[in-house]
């Protein structure tokens, strides 16, 4: 961590250490003020909320939501639950292999897009369901999914 | 001043809403007309989202999935007077999807702002917690359990019994804990009442608190639903600058105070003792029972836990009386439920109505059918751990007791349809996979049994000949034995369901015949 990420940590952890149970709320704010949570900010989060470094490393690693590495510059979240598979959201999947050669868990050639596939959005009446860079959009087809793809500078490659 | 309605759900933005809504201000601005659009929570009638609405001397006159580029052309007719156009529907409260539902709670989707208090207070708000203030705490629980109401999360204990126990139990701290992690794939009923009616949510935890003696509440929301989070946290700030939260809340110096917490992405954290050590602050193991959490529950203080709808029918119980509240339903099954239809279907969305409607009626009087046009293949009830349901049991009643007697559930009430594109085979694959994915960890028949549950049943799929889809599919009878009897909460013991259900009602997608699956 640098200087400036040093300062925000700090400040956090002022703000969270009294909060009671208030592990899971500091990781969310440490994640969304620093894109990731860094390795070297663990044992300063261990101190501060009087957990082992261990515990807190079992916490991070139980829940999908957190990581330990900076995000790509978009972030996709594509719904894989039953109710978007009903409506083609493997077929959506595909076409993200092809045209941009991306997996699961898996990012761009040039790093810019990663995808993860998540487990329902809550919008199962309109589905399928995506999210991108945090924003939700429903009743996606693949003529939708390029359209946004492009808006965010990935042209497909085909 | 013509007066709009335009729906501020997260879905209705995600298919547009948002843009529908600039677009009628931009355009009104244009011709100088003035209008006053109101953001309002969803109707549920997603398939016609973004549904606008308008005021008209009959009632409210909707239109039906605006885009942007049709706001001129609504604009140039007389919309006040309920004028004709392409995208009309007539009368919103006239169609027969919602007119033929029982809303109770969701009495004002689509009516209110979610987060006016004003709108809330017009609509009936807080006339349950005036009613409770006026009760004594054994009086408050006494008409919940009269009440006949059953948890909504999945599980359908008789809520009553619950807030007894935590009513009775002597400490210094209480808890109430609302379980918003609306995990299971066609819900959305938690998502839709969070982010548009609020208040009835507080109110409901309100009442709670009173009645068990909790002076705090905590509402767990899965980070899926940021919306509703956001909503949730301005809806508690305002409920307490005007004295519904904090040191006061029924003119008795009960203190009630309620908190947000953001989930991380894991579903086992819907269980209630998982969702328990997530608030404070571990991984989400699940806790084996006994201690119960209503003796021993957050921070090892007695605790009420319960999804979102529970907690939001307290307030009608407690203004209408348990005895009207009865009147709903059937059998064991008392009340309204909220029915999702979801997945490949034509008309999806929220369908509130007493228990006992049969799933033939859910699935076509209402979904209409499939979204593609072909045939319903099966119906999957009651999120990732229900059974697929084929059509020859949509004569089967929507009440617990009837749907166990199939060996399906209800659970949080979503139906997720589908047609014969949908693979069951790779169906009963994915929820092995999910529960792999997913499960704590705690113990083995989940575990393990999941992820070689996935690997069986890759190979019955696979399977060259008779014996050996034989051999597989006696090793995932087992295997699902193990897991139905061996696993301490539903993720390890329900994974079976969807898949046996599906080998049983669709054999065909394992490569089974007839013959085959009878032996
Ligand atoms: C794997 C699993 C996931 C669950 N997910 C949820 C959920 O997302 N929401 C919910 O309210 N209950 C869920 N439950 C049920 C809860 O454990 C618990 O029964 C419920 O919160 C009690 O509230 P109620 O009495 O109001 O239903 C889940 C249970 C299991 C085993
Ligand atoms: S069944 Fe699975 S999720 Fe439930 S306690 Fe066991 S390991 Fe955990
Ligand atoms: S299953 Fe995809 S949004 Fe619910």
């Amino acid at each position: 961590m640098n200087a400036q990420q040093q300062e925000t940590l700090q400040q956090l952890l002022q703000q969270y250490r009294d909060l009671p149970g208030g592990l899971l709320p500091l990781l969310h704010a440490v994640q969304d003020a620093l894109g990731h949570i860094p390795a070297d900010a663990i044992p300063a989060i261990a101190r501060a909320m009087n957990q082992s470094q261990a515990e807190v490393h079992g916490v991070i690693g139980f829940y999908h939501d957190f990581r330990t590495s900076p995000p790509a510059a978009h972030s996709l979240r594509l719904c894989r639950a039953e109710a978007c598979q009903s409506m083609g959201s493997e077929a959506l999947a595909a076409q993200l292999r092809t045209q941009l050669g991306v997996e699961d868990h898996g990012h761009t050639a040039d790093g810019q897009l990663e995808l993860r596939p998540v487990y329902c959005l809550g919008a199962c009446a309109c589905a399928p369901a995506l999210q991108l860079d945090g924003q939700l959009h429903a009743r996606v087809t693949p003529e939708k999914l390029s359209a946004l793809l492009a808006a965010c500078g990935k042209e497909a490659k085909c | 001043m013509l007066t709009l309605y335009i729906p501020m759900d997260s879905v209705a933005c995600a298919v547009g809403a948002d843009a529908v809504a600039a677009a009628f201000a931009a355009e009104a601005a244009r011709r100088k007309l003035d209008i006053d659009i109101v953001r309002t929570s969803s109707r549920g009638l997603f398939w016609l989202e973004p549904l606008v609405e308008v005021d008209t001397p009959q009632g409210r006159a909707a239109y039906r999935e605006v885009s942007p580029d049709q706001v001129a052309s609504l604009l140039d007719v007389d919309l006040a007077a309920n004028g004709d156009h392409l995208l009309s529907v007539g009368l919103v409260e006239q169609l027969p999807y919602l007119k033929t539902q029982q809303r109770l709670l969701f009495a004002r989707a689509g009516i209110t702002s979610p987060l006016s208090l004003e709108h809330y207070l017009a609509h009936g708000g807080y006339q349950g917690l005036e009613h409770a203030a006026r009760l004594s705490h054994d009086e408050i629980v006494a008409e919940v359990l009269e009440s006949g109401l059953r948890g909504r999360g999945g599980a359908a204990f008789p809520a009553g019994i619950k807030w007894r126990t935590v009513r009775q139990a002597q400490a210094e701290q209480k808890y109430v804990v609302c379980n918003a992690d609306e995990g299971d794939s066609g819900s959305f009923a938690d998502r839709m009442l969070m982010e548009g009616d609020p208040f009835l949510l507080i109110e409901g935890m309100t009442i709670a608190g009173l009645a068990v003696g909790a002076s705090r509440g905590y509402i767990y929301v899965r980070s899926e639903y940021a919306p509703a989070i956001a909503v949730l946290r301005q809806a508690i700030d305002i409920a307490r600058a005007h004295g519904y939260l904090g040191a006061d809340v029924a003119h008795g110096g009960h203190e009630f105070e309620i908190e947000v917490r953001e989930g991380a992405g894991a579903y086992i954290c819907g269980e209630e003792t998982s969702l328990l050590e997530s608030v404070e602050g571990r991984r989400g193991t699940v806790r084996a029972k006994p201690p119960l959490p209503a003796l021993q529950g957050l921070f090892g203080q007695p605790t009420l836990v319960h999804n979102v709808l529970s907690l939001a029918s307290v307030p009608l119980i407690l203004s209408r009386g348990a005895a009207w509240y009865r009147n709903f339903g059937m059998g064991r099954s008392l009340g309204t439920m909220a029915f999702q239809l979801a997945g490949n279907v034509r008309r999806g969305g929220l369908v509130e109505r007493a228990f006992g409607l049969t799933l033939r009626e859910l699935v076509f009087d209402y979904g209409g059918g499939t979204a593609s046009g072909k045939p319903v293949k099966a119906v999957q009830l009651g999120g990732p751990l229900g059974a697929w349901i084929p059509p020859s049991q949509f004569d089967t009643p929507l009440d617990y007791e009837a749907l166990a007697a199939i060996g399906a559930m209800l659970g949080h009430g979503g139906a997720v349809l589908c047609d014969d594109s949908l693979h069951l085979g790779q169906m009963a694959r994915f929820a092995m996979q999910f529960c792999a994915e997913e499960s704590c960890g705690k113990c083995t028949p989940c575990r393990i049994g999941s992820t070689r549950g996935v690997e069986v049943i890759e190979r019955l799929l696979a399977a060259p000949d008779s014996a050996e889809r034989q051999r597989q599919r006696a090793l995932l009878d087992d295997l699902c034995d193990t897991m139905q009897y061996g696993s301490l909460c539903a993720l390890g013991g329900m994974t079976p369901f969807p898949v046996q259900s599906a080998m049983r009602h669709f054999p065909a997608d394992f490569g089974l015949d007839t013959q085959e699956q009878a032996q």
